[in-house]
């Protein structure tokens, strides 16, 4: 049965703590899976409002590229894209002589750099969908108040359709969380990683991997209720009239 | 449509049972040259699948030998997805208290594999990054031993894996079973500028006596016959036959 005196003894590895062994970063565990999440959310996050704005765009040539991006992204999976990222550039002598090196070097950069491009090509897909579905009487009264093209994006249109793809986002920000866990398989000791840490170190599979589990679930009802609060805050003006 | 699928389904099952009976399952790690490698039909190439099907015969049952990473190996062996495993496993006190193993079968040292030219002392370790192949006893010396020096060990699910960070410079050294190291990376193209530095590493502590064919506690039916086998293949000649076709020097050691 399920060996509780192994979880308590295992479980302060998840919480970083070194497990006897040198620790690959200053945070394994439940630190280093939140660190990944957090930033590669944030990098993410940022890169696709400008990506949303071309992929919406009339002209081509900026939404053609926009549109490529996202589709390469999307259409392959994000271990594939690690693996590429980690193994793949370090296998060209001009990428090890370059500059950039310094920085792909490290598993840690690899892997927030993977997860930064995919999240953005998803959440890019989610705001220009947004943006597209903007309300014809938004648009329309900005234009009669006499607003240009960039202020009525910068007042009207952006924070609406930022707003609107919050139930969306939601989805994207626990699948991120939940994509985390192949971080392991470029040497990272994320929660995912720490559990097969423990597996390989006393061959018992069910403890660690269900102690990770909860964590992620733990984590992830987290995220629900947040974004629960953020809807009902942001989004109240989509809801029914009260009485 | 339907009685077609029932009746693939049925000898499908058929052939399961069948093969269940009489068929041994012996895993090996799917990565681990020249003692085992995938080849591209599937199969499990190598030494340590050589030497299997050799026991097989002396045993005088059929074989089926399966490919597993070697992190998982031993919960999967207690997990009955096989029968036995012959993975280039040494043979030691921790491993023991899981898995029960047969008499060696090969005894060969652990080596760093580094810049060529590297001079290796205590002083070398400080700030440096070690590829080990994760669960292994490379992992646990290193761990023990380096920590303390202030190397850091990083972990890799596969030995080919820890070379190619090696080759661009993520790990200063990966600390692996002689043969592999000089096999999969010395021998090929991209060990160039790399070789073997610093001593041999033996430890009993550690590396054990040599690498042991593993069975699940207990089952000691199997292993008073992968034992009497394995003397018979020592003594007729087919170990040899197997070992020539890999190396060059003897493995069996003293």
């Amino acid at each position: 049965m399920i060996d509780f005196a192994l979880i308590a003894d295992k479980l302060p590895s998840f919480l970083g703590a070194t497990d006897g062994a040198p620790m690959m970063s200053t945070a394994d565990g439940l630190l280093m899976t939140l660190e990944l999440l957090a930033l590669s959310l944030f990098f993410g996050l940022a890169l696709s409002v400008p990506l949303a704005l071309g992929r919406v765009s009339k002209n081509k040539w900026i939404a053609r590229p926009v549109w490529l991006f996202t589709y390469v992204f999307r259409g392959t999976p994000m271990l594939v894209q690690l693996f590429i990222i980690y193994y793949g550039l370090s296998q060209f002598d001009w990428v090890r002589s370059s500059w950039a090196w310094e920085y792909l070097q490290s598993a840690y950069v690899c892997a927030i750099i993977a997860f930064t491009l995919n999240t953005s090509a998803y959440t890019t897909e989610i705001i220009a969908g947004q943006i597209r579905n903007t309300h014809w009487g938004e648009i329309e009264a900005a234009k009669a108040m006499g607003m240009s093209k960039w202020l009525m994006m910068r007042r009207i249109v952006v924070p609406s359709a930022l707003r609107r793809a919050l139930p969306a986002y939601s989805n994207e920000v626990i699948m991120m969380l939940q994509g985390t866990s192949i971080a392991g398989l470029v040497t990272l000791a994320d929660l995912t990683g720490v559990a097969r840490r423990i597996y390989a170190d006393t061959y018992q599979a069910f403890e660690p991997f269900l102690v990770a589990g909860a964590f992620y679930l733990t984590l992830t009802v987290l995220f629900v209720w947040l974004f629960k609060r953020a809807e009902k805050r942001w989004l109240a003006f989509l809801g029914p009239r009260k009485a | 449509m339907i009685k077609p699928v029932f009746a693939l389904g049925a000898l499908s099952l058929a052939l399961c049972f069948n093969a269940s009976a009489e068929t041994l399952r012996f895993a090996t790690d799917a990565s681990y040259p020249p003692f085992s490698k995938q080849a591209a039909n599937g199969k499990m190439v190598g030494f340590d699948p050589d030497i299997a099907q050799a026991l097989c015969k002396a045993m005088k049952a059929t074989c089926e030998v399966v490919p597993q990473d070697f992190d998982g190996i031993i919960p999967a062996l207690n997990a009955k997805k096989f029968d036995a495993v012959i993975a280039s496993m040494n043979i030691t006190d921790e491993r023991k208290k899981a898995v029960d193993f047969s008499d060696r079968y090969y005894n060969m040292p652990s080596r760093l594999v580094g810049k060529a030219g590297t001079t290796i002392n205590d002083a070398w370790f400080k700030g440096k990054k070690i590829g080990v192949l994760r669960s292994s006893i490379q992992e646990k010396y290193a761990r023990d031993h380096w920590a303390k020096l202030g190397a850091t060990t990083v972990s890799y699910g596969k030995a080919p894996e820890s070379f190619m960070d090696l080759k661009a410079g993520r790990v200063d050294a990966s600390f692996v079973d002689a043969a592999v190291g000089d096999t999969d990376f010395l021998k090929t193209p991209n060990g160039k500028g790399f070789a073997f530095v610093g001593p041999e590493y033996n430890e009993v502590k550690y590396f054990g006596n040599g690498a042991g064919i593993a069975v699940r506690k207990g089952d000691k039916a199997l292993l008073d016959r992968i034992n009497k086998a394995l003397k018979q293949i020592r003594a007729d000649g087919s170990y040899d036959a197997v070992q020539k076709k890999y190396f060059s020097f003897d493995i069996y050691g003293k």
